[in-house]
């Protein structure tokens, strides 16, 4: 037996009544190990004009690189009250925080490890269809070998990486078109 | 094969790749007759990379994560809400019929009038104090979800002179992985300006056009009490053959 996946449509500009009660915007407690960082920036539309009504759902490993689902049988081990999963709208100026830990290495392609990265969903009014993309490291040695990475064209790779703002803050703009247009992917 | 009919697929065999989607069956991001995708479409090619273990796996949400009563969008207030109430219910499956349970439905809808209780929506039609329109639930072991609500109104939008959305109910699912993320819209049986509407009309299958209009249901229609809707979701599905070089 073989369907077809239903369609997707659009989120609308009233998504928040549906999804905000989910609002995740500290994805690692107190308690957990690893690197703290807090990650903010912008959701800007091709006229750089802020997206107001846009949301992002972030999803991690933990700081040994193993995700909190059954699917990842990795014999590493899982952290209690660490899920992983970080939803956030934007606000008036198009932009959105969250605070998390870096996330360990996880296994790629034929089992090489990847660079540490957090894979992200974007969801506002006129996308018919979420976006995809993955938010990297700055000063992240593996990066260079990380094979996700380098499928994608070396001019924009920087669009997936970060600027460090301070300390444990870095800043990532989603850019939905033009002059830096952020790289989305397609699974 | 006798035996296919009742075990279609083996489940352990199910460790493949997540297949791409058959053509026209999902929207393009640029689509000119819903003009908001105009400045927020991608311009350049999205990249397709291998599907690894980070989005192989993705949330896992429980039935901890939901009350009772979550559900019920008419029992949120101290009165009732206005309008028709209705049932609707389903099937969340994945591509190769299989159920897909304990996955996260969220919804959400206008009020009978029409009206969404939001910020931004000053459409000139009353709100209902006693109807906020946002209910989630979780799937039970057959995929299966239900849901108490009333039937939206239809309301304006300023897409092209006279546009009107259909009555619509968004939905919003996880599966069981981050590229098994999908949000969607449910529309109603027999809705005049389905024809007219760009969300709908987005979706170039016809046959995956109309998969998005639930079906009037007289198995979950309650004498006496409300109507009842019929609306499966299919995720995406994993293909039989293992990953080469499995991550796992």
């Amino acid at each position: 037996m073989s369907l077809y996946a239903s369609a997707n449509q659009t989120v609308g500009p009233y998504l928040h009544i549906g999804l905000t009660w989910l609002v995740t915007p500290k994805i690692a407690g107190p308690g957990v190990r690893g690197e703290r960082v807090t990650i903010q920036g912008r959701l800007l539309d091709g006229d750089g004009a802020a997206v107001n009504d846009g949301m992002i759902e972030i999803w991690q490993a933990n700081s040994l690189g193993k995700y909190a689902h059954p699917e990842d049988t990795q014999k590493k081990p899982l952290e209690r009250g660490f899920k992983g999963f970080g939803r956030i709208p934007t606000d008036a100026r198009g932009a959105f925080r969250f605070s998390t830990i870096k996330p360990g290495r996880v296994p790629g392609p034929g089992g090489k490890p990847q660079a540490p990265h957090l894979v992200v969903s974007v969801f506002m009014r006129g996308l018919l269809k979420h976006l995809a993309t993955r938010i990297y490291f700055p000063d992240e040695p593996s990066n260079a070998d990380d094979p996700i990475l380098r499928l994608v064209p070396a001019a924009r790779r920087s669009t997936l990486i970060p600027k460090r703002k301070s300390r444990g803050v870095l800043e990532w703009n989603i850019i939905l078109q033009g002059k830096g247009e952020t790289v989305f992917f397609d699974y | 094969m006798k035996s296919s009919r009742k075990h279609p697929i083996k489940p352990a065999a199910l460790s493949g790749l997540y297949r791409r989607p058959h053509p026209g069956t999902q929207p393009d991001y640029d689509y000119p007759a819903y003009v908001s995708t105009a400045k927020r479409h991608p311009t350049q090619p999205l990249v397709i990379p291998p599907q690894t273990l980070s989005e192989l796996t993705g949330p896992v949400f429980g039935h901890d994560d939901v009350k009772a009563g979550d559900n019920d969008l008419t029992r949120q207030h101290k009165g009732d809400p206005l309008g028709e109430r209705i049932f609707v219910s389903g099937r969340v499956l994945d591509e190769n019929g299989r159920a897909v349970p304990n996955t996260l439905v969220e919804i959400w809808q206008a009020n009978a009038a029409g009206r969404y209780p939001h910020a931004t929506d000053q459409h000139d039609a009353p709100l209902d104090p006693n109807f906020s329109g946002a209910g989630r639930t979780v799937t039970d072991a057959d995929g299966r979800y239900r849901f108490i609500s009333i039937r939206p109104g239809e309301y304006p939008w300023r897409n092209h002179h006279n546009a009107w959305r259909p009555a619509h109910i968004h939905f919003s699912l996880f599966g069981q992985a981050f590229l098994t993320r999908m949000i969607t819209q449910m529309y109603f049986p027999g809705d005049p300006l389905l024809e007219f509407d760009p969300m709908y009309n987005c979706i170039a299958n016809e046959g995956a056009r109309k998969r998005l209009i639930s079906l009037f249901d007289w198995e979950t229609t309650q004498p006496e009490y409300a109507l009842g809707y019929r609306f499966d979701i299919v995720l995406r599905g994993r293909d039989a053959t293992p990953m080469e070089g499995s991550a796992r």
